[in-house]
């Protein structure tokens, strides 16, 4: 699998000759430039066009973060991968309504479902599992636009989010769900995993011949590729939520982790190492796939995500969106 | 220009799509419409390599013709395709007497060998009437996929695991 590269340190990265390199003020380390997919940076980084030609010239995606972690955009080199058929009917989705509260409300179901499955082994978070239940099955029969779903969908998180101080140490009590800016430890976890998960949707979307722009959920008049942010509703739950249980429960994470600075709340870079490491060999872990019969990691199954909108544009096979069997 | 070839410039199709024909419709269909994971493939990257570093004597490599057609190898008076195993063998033969069939068209008679190097074998192919009704029939039935709207469905095949397409079609 093509890797990940993280850095979080301060530096420079280099072309030389036919090598890239990061450099920093004691070290300079080569960079297995053909076997890397995207890096994200952290850290204050210079680098220089002729760097930036090297890395486009193997596909890789640069994502960028401001200090505080927050995701501040991506450098993607020109696709390869375009289809204009793909393009066109995946509009099409989006125009026709039917159509695109179809995916529009697949995305919702994966994302409950996982949050669902969140709270099940959980005794605590029993009543609370309960009422998502009920929320979510008188609420799914009677949507009849996007607005009426993001509703929906907004009350179930909200009941999900609560739960959360029910089995998470009291360090990390959350009043509510907090973004932009996240004033809080648990708040600024989560703002900041799922800032990580939207970037490596977008790299696998990159990948695809899907258009990043056009969403469903989201509105594409959002500045963001809100298609990301589509599909990221099923992974958040599925991959960032549970990272951020057991580095909590485990005290893998404690406040110490944390700065704060003018009513922001962000991780510092311990932190941040801890938590990408948590989350990279998270989306690195394998589960047996029962069709293709292979092991597909959960970066992985962002892919698969994306292979099956494509058959569902193509008018191949209509989507069905990720629920976790296993 | 010869109606033929007329037919020929419209229909545009590179050789390997009447390859794919043989190999796998729902292929040529995604193919046909850019729809293509060849870049990720590592047997495309062996493919490529084994392109690149066969017969390095030979000068006329990747001859572009009308840029249409993409042949490997042209010389003594042959044009020559490099495959990587003759697994698919059929459909190589029909993509150079598709190569033929053009070229004949242009006013050129050419013989045709497939080298499949790490096998150290190769096929030598001549034109016959027979493979240029099969070239034909193979053309018009391209033009009857890739019309169509949706891909023919997946059907399960040995090579399918092999295929760059596999996590596509089936995850």
């Amino acid at each position: 699998m093509q890797k990940t590269l993280y850095i979080t340190s301060n530096g420079r990265l280099r072309r030389k000759d036919n090598t890239l390199y990061f450099e920093t003020e004691n070290e300079k380390r080569s960079i297995d430039i053909e076997n890397v997919e995207q890096i994200h940076i952290f850290g204050e980084v210079d680098l220089n066009t002729k760097a930036l030609n090297y890395i486009s010239q193997y596909g890789i995606i640069l994502h960028f973060y401001n200090y505080y972690g927050f995701y501040a955009g991506s450098f993607m080199p020109r696709k390869k991968n375009v289809s204009g058929d793909v393009v066109v009917r995946q509009a099409l989705h989006y125009l026709d309504r039917e159509k695109r509260i179809f995916l529009a409300y697949c995305f919702v179901e994966s994302a409950v479902y996982h949050m669902m499955r969140n709270l099940r082994e959980r005794k605590e978070a029993e009543a609370f599992l309960n009422a998502i239940d009920d929320e979510w099955e008188n609420g799914k029969f009677n949507i009849s636009s996007i607005s009426e779903l993001m509703g929906l969908e907004g009350r179930v998180r909200n009941i999900y989010y609560s739960s959360f101080n029910q089995f998470l140490p009291e360090d990390f009590y959350m009043e509510k769900r907090e973004k932009r800016p996240p004033t809080n430890p648990i708040n600024a976890l989560i703002s900041f995993g799922n800032s990580l998960i939207y970037s490596t949707v977008l790299t696998e979307i990159y990948h695809t011949q899907l258009d990043p722009s056009i969403s469903f959920l989201h509105e594409p008049s959002e500045k963001r590729f809100s298609l990301s942010l589509d599909i990221s509703e099923i992974f958040k739950p599925l991959v960032v939520d549970t990272v951020i249980f057991k580095l909590l429960n485990n005290h893998q994470l404690s406040l110490e982790h944390f700065d704060e600075d003018l009513n922001y709340c962000y991780l510092n870079q311990e932190g941040r190492k801890i938590f990408i490491k948590e989350l990279q060999s998270k989306l690195e872990t394998t589960v047996r796939h029962r069709q293709l019969n292979r092991n597909v990691s959960y970066k992985g199954f962002i892919r698969l995500e994306c292979y099956k909108l494509i058959k569902h544009f193509i008018g191949d096979q209509v989507y069905s969106p990720l629920k976790a069997w296993w | 220009m010869s109606e033929e070839l007329q037919e020929l410039q419209d229909l545009k199709f590179q050789g390997i799509k009447i390859n794919y024909l043989y190999v796998c419709k729902r292929k040529l269909w995604l193919f046909s419409k850019n729809i293509t994971f060849e870049n990720q493939s590592d047997k495309v990257l062996i493919g490529k390599v084994l392109h690149e570093y066969s017969y390095p004597k030979e000068d006329a490599k990747e001859v572009l013709i009308d840029n249409l057609i993409m042949i490997d190898i042209v010389s003594d008076g042959a044009v020559r395709e490099v495959k990587y195993s003759s697994k698919m063998k059929e459909a190589d033969i029909m993509q150079v007497m598709y190569y033929l069939y053009y070229l004949k068209q242009k006013g050129i008679e050419k013989q045709g060998i497939i080298n499949y190097p790490k096998e150290r074998r190769k096929e030598i192919l001549q034109l016959t009437p027979e493979y240029e009704q099969k070239v034909k029939q193979a053309l018009s039935e391209i033009e009857k996929i890739t019309s169509q709207i949706a891909p023919p469905p997946a059907t399960k095949q040995k090579i399918c695991k092999s295929c760059a397409y596999f996590e596509f079609c089936w995850g």
